[in-house]
């Protein structure tokens, strides 16, 4: 558009530049605090050029917070959620959309009414599960009286249990047992045009090979988004693997900058702790700034 | 009212050009018709008019003023969008009066300019709805309004009926056409649709590749289309158009078998010349097979328009389409020749697709 | 909107949202529904009987004052950074919305924040803002003692909320940017046309078309600072000093894992779980009158 209104462009400008450092100071206090010794670090004000201690401040942190595993134990956990959410979103997704019968309407309720709690919110709860995952069906079994028929009947005594702390299944499926990605998936089976579908059964394909042959490969960029949102969520994620994760030698590295905070005793080691920050924030970011188009996207998506 | 002119006006996107150095000049009250196929740079010299893009090189003056570095509201043009782009969170008198009130009329003066605009336009019953509670056609004539009412030197319309069903299309078309009349203001209508095209305008403007192949009035467009391309491209159906060589007796030679008589001159002024021969098909007639300086064809199947029909037969792997109006009873396969005035034939050079000229076609022009 | 096109075998069916359904009946519903259970009973941790209580649990709680302490910093929290963030955000979008030189650069950094885990950054704003070392420690070099997180109460508040908004501005970035792109670039050039400037098209046209936007990141970002803002406070104060930091989600940890007490911990629960539903229901009345182009 042929505009001239230089006195707004440059305020425009600045403001942008001046978010831009906002946004960006942070990142970079970080990276210049993890080159610095022990004592230029806590020099005020900080030199803002970077130091040359780099390796030995990473070296540091990666001893103190176990890195090598607790980053790998991330990267299993992220992924595993991720790929959790996509096999089990598409494939409820297309139980909603693509099928009709009895309590379809009710499966679509209890799925879209988990959107609504997050699991911070419902962490007590969700706790006391992590104890005895088969606990549910013990009570209801107890409830029914099953417990107790078959005690007296056959002498057998019912005892379901299932314990999840610290096990790769406690961290990774009740942060599976969310709807987001249900309804992006619902959101883009319901752009399909239908005539696929008509055209499939034409062609003879059941329900099974439709779903395989037609709309995983067409879901491909949905894929590909709701994995990197879902990854990039699940590697941030904080509370559930702190309350989880109980054994030192299990868990993950967001939960180990707790023991990255410098002692309240002598000079603070902070290159140390911004060391170790940098190395566990740097793979989300990363995965953020290689597939921003697909994070964009699967963000927008997962919150309509 | 105001003329426009357009100086050697070129738009490029980086080393992409899309408009390449242009001139036209509109007349005060013109209506005029920029007609060509998608993509050949019309709606971007519409959007330069306006001020929605920037010129490249080259000059754009309105009423003789040079434009180019004038904001659009500078330009006191109005536009019309193809999708109206109404507002739609206000209602329509609102988004009528919004450049009134960007303007900063008072609000008794703004509405009763609203209401005369919507009067003009036969919606002042729906001045208090929202764009989504209007039909397409509603839609349309409030991105008239929107337009008119500030009273701009110019108009312009980038495909404002392309997304009408047909019969509004043709309605609508009346009406601007009528609005025209009445207010006078300097017209630039982008369109793709001859139709559209023929009927509204006072020239037509026909560019294809970000260049301007013609410029006249419909007729002229119509009866002696000045390149290969637009001979092409108006007319329906299309065009007969063949590729061969003019001998120096004046004889069109596509292959042995298919030998047109042209005039004397012809011969004498193109010899040995590659050229396009081209015939629409009202000109040419279908008469019995075998009569001397008829083309000999096979009938390909029959188009039924009721009033008239249009012929498609076959000579030899060539189609050629012959209108009627009378009904000659043929049935695909039969044998036909097909006869043409020599002052109906139109011939283009082969390599630059310019007309030929001095031409055998008729000189005059049909009413 | 529904498929003309369906398959009715309501095995396949049901066995396609199985696996769904068995996730979400044993760590949501079950846990939801204990929850309910416990916070009407009294209950020893792990085991021991349960006492049906009514209501007391509830009547304890909203009757003590800590309990409303930390709801109302945790709206003073949540009100705050949304109000930075949106604001920020909004400005930012506005303006990246212009398509001035460069405008893909800013668009991918601003989106980055949002990347970063909150105690991460956590623990990074901690560096930033503390008192003796980082950036903002040259501010007790001129006044010494102006800023101390550690320990007043109220700069450590600050801290939380520069920290959380950080992070909330990329995200509410990029809702706005998409918000603003999904408006047809007809209109703003018809509002050009009619005379508009840049301002005056933001407040006549983009603004108004945003409010649904608007709306609904408001509430997605009130909620998610009810539940994002654990990690940042767990790194940068652990809810201090003195309990000026305690949000209400920290409080329920505080209680239910560290101090044991797991019918208080349920009933806060159950009055956060009420407190986000009332507003994901008010946010869904809002969703429906979303402004369509056509």
């Amino acid at each position: 558009m042929v505009e001239r209104t230089p006195v707004f462009n440059i305020l425009c400008y600045l403001i942008l530049t001046l978010g831009l450092a906002v946004a960006l100071l942070p990142f970079a206090i970080v990276l210049i605090a993890a080159t610095h010794d022990l004592k230029a670090v806590n020099t005020v004000p900080l030199p803002l050029v970077p130091g040359t201690h780099f390796w030995e401040n990473m070296s540091a942190a990666w001893t103190r917070a176990h890195l090598g595993s607790k980053l790998l134990h991330s990267l299993i956990f992220a992924t595993s959620v991720a790929a959790g959410k996509v096999a089990l979103s598409s494939m409820a997704a297309y139980s909603i959309v693509y099928f009709r019968f009895p309590g379809r309407i009710l499966i679509f309720w209890l799925i879209f009414v988990t959107l609504m709690l997050p699991l911070e919110v419902r962490i007590v709860p969700t706790y006391s599960i992590a104890a005895n995952a088969l606990q549910p069906f013990q009570t209801l079994l107890d409830v029914s009286g099953l417990t107790w028929l078959a005690d007296t009947v056959f002498g057998l005594r019912i005892r379901l249990e299932w314990g999840l702390l610290n096990s790769y299944t406690g961290l990774i499926l009740p942060l599976v047992a969310t709807a987001t990605g249900t309804f992006l998936y619902r959101q883009f089976y319901l752009t399909v045009p239908d005539e696929l579908a008509e055209a499939a059964k034409v062609d003879g394909a059941g329900s099974f090979r439709f779903f395989l042959d037609m709309l995983l490969p067409l879901s491909r960029a949905n894929m590909i988004a709701l994995f990197t949102i879902m990854f990039v969520w699940s590697w941030n994620q904080y509370l559930w693997p702190l309350l989880i994760t109980t054994d030192p030698e299990f868990g993950i590295a967001v939960t180990e900058l707790k023991t990255l905070i410098p002692s309240e005793f002598g000079l603070p080691d902070w290159n140390v702790a911004m060391a170790g920050t940098l190395a566990i924030m740097s793979p989300p970011l990363l995965l953020v700034i290689l597939m921003q188009r697909w994070f964009v996207r699967g963000l927008i998506s997962t919150e309509k | 009212m105001a003329s426009i002119s357009l100086r050697n006006v070129k738009k490029t996107y980086g080393k992409n050009a899309v408009v390449h150095g242009l001139d036209l000049d509109i007349e005060s009250g013109e209506f005029i018709v920029i007609l060509g196929p998608s993509g050949c740079g019309k709606s971007t010299l519409l959007r330069m008019i306006v001020g929605l893009e920037e010129i490249s090189e080259g000059e754009i003056l309105i009423d003789g003023t040079v434009v180019n570095r004038l904001e659009p509201r500078q330009r006191a043009c109005a536009m019309v969008f193809q999708n109206y782009a109404l507002y739609p969170h206000m209602t329509v008198a609102e988004n009528i009066g919004y450049a009134l009130k960007v303007a900063g009329v008072s609000r008794s003066e703004r509405d009763r300019r609203v209401r005369e605009v919507a009067r003009a336009l036969a919606i002042e019953a729906f001045l208090d709805r929202k764009p989504s509670a209007l039909s397409g056609g509603q839609r349309q004539r409030v991105a008239m309004g929107r337009a008119m009412i500030r009273e701009p030197r110019v108009f312009l319309f980038d495909e404002p009926l392309s997304n009408l069903d047909a019969k509004l299309r043709i309605a609508m078309r009346a009406e601007i056409r009528r609005l025209h009349r009445k207010l006078g203001t300097t017209s630039v209508f982008v369109t793709h649709d001859q139709n559209e095209a023929m009927t509204l305008a006072d020239r037509i403007v026909v560019m294809n590749g970000g260049k301007v192949e013609q410029v006249g009035t419909p007729a002229e467009i119509y009866h002696r289309p000045a390149t290969r391309f637009v001979a092409g491209f108006l007319g329906s159906p299309a065009m007969n158009l063949m590729e061969g060589e003019i001998e120096p007796d004046g004889t069109f030679v596509q292959d042995a078998t298919r030998r047109l008589r042209l005039s004397q001159q012809a011969g004498h002024a193109f010899p040995g010349g590659r050229a396009v021969l081209g015939v629409r098909a009202e000109a040419a007639r279908l008469v019995a097979p075998g009569r001397p300086d008829a083309l000999p064809a096979i009938v390909d199947f029959i188009e039924e328009l009721g009033a008239s029909r249009i012929v498609h037969v076959d000579f030899d792997g060539l189609s050629f389409a012959v209108a009627t109006s009378d009904n000659p009873a043929l049935i695909p396969g039969d044998r036909v020749g097909i006869e043409i005035d020599p002052r109906d034939i139109h011939l283009y050079d082969s390599a630059t697709g310019e007309r030929l000229e001095p031409v055998t076609a008729r000189q005059t022009v049909h009413p | 909107m529904e498929k003309r096109v369906t398959f009715s075998t309501t095995a396949i069916g049901l066995l396609f949202a199985a696996p769904m359904l068995l996730l979400i009946f044993v760590f949501f519903y079950w846990p939801s529904a204990q929850a309910l259970y416990w916070a009407f009973t009294l209950e020893q941790p792990w085991g021991g009987g349960n006492r049906w209580v009514g209501f007391s649990n509830f009547r304890q709680l909203l009757e003590d004052p800590i309990y409303w302490q930390s709801v109302t910093r945790s709206f003073v929290f949540g009100i705050s950074s949304t109000a930075i963030s949106m604001g920020m955000a909004l400005i930012l979008a506005l303006l990246t919305d212009r398509e001035l030189a460069g405008h893909r650069l800013y668009r991918s950094v601003f989106i980055w924040p949002y990347a970063i885990a909150a105690p991460a950054l956590g623990l990074a704003f901690r560096f930033i803002l503390a008192p003796e070392a980082g950036l903002l420690s040259v501010i007790n070099r001129v006044w010494p003692d102006l800023w101390n997180p550690a320990l007043d109460g109220k700069d450590a508040m600050i801290a939380v909320i520069i920290a959380f908004s950080w992070k909330y501005i990329g995200y509410n970035f990029i809702f706005f940017l998409s918000a603003l792109q999904g408006i047809p670039r007809a209109l703003i050039e018809a509002a050009a046309i009619d005379g508009a400037g840049p301002m005056r098209r933001i407040r006549d046209i983009q603004l108004p078309l945003l409010t649904p936007t608007l709306f609904f990141l408001l509430i997605i970002n009130i909620t998610e600072s009810f539940q994002d803002s654990f990690g940042i406070v767990d790194v940068m104060t652990q809810g201090g000093p003195a309990r000026a930091t305690e949000l209400m989600v920290y409080k329920i940890y505080f209680d239910g894992f560290k101090g044991l007490d797991y019918s208080g911990a349920a009933a806060q629960s159950i009055l956060l779980m009420l407190l986000v539903i009332l507003l994901t229901i008010f946010q869904f009345r809002f969703i429906e009158r979303r402004v369509h182009y056509k």
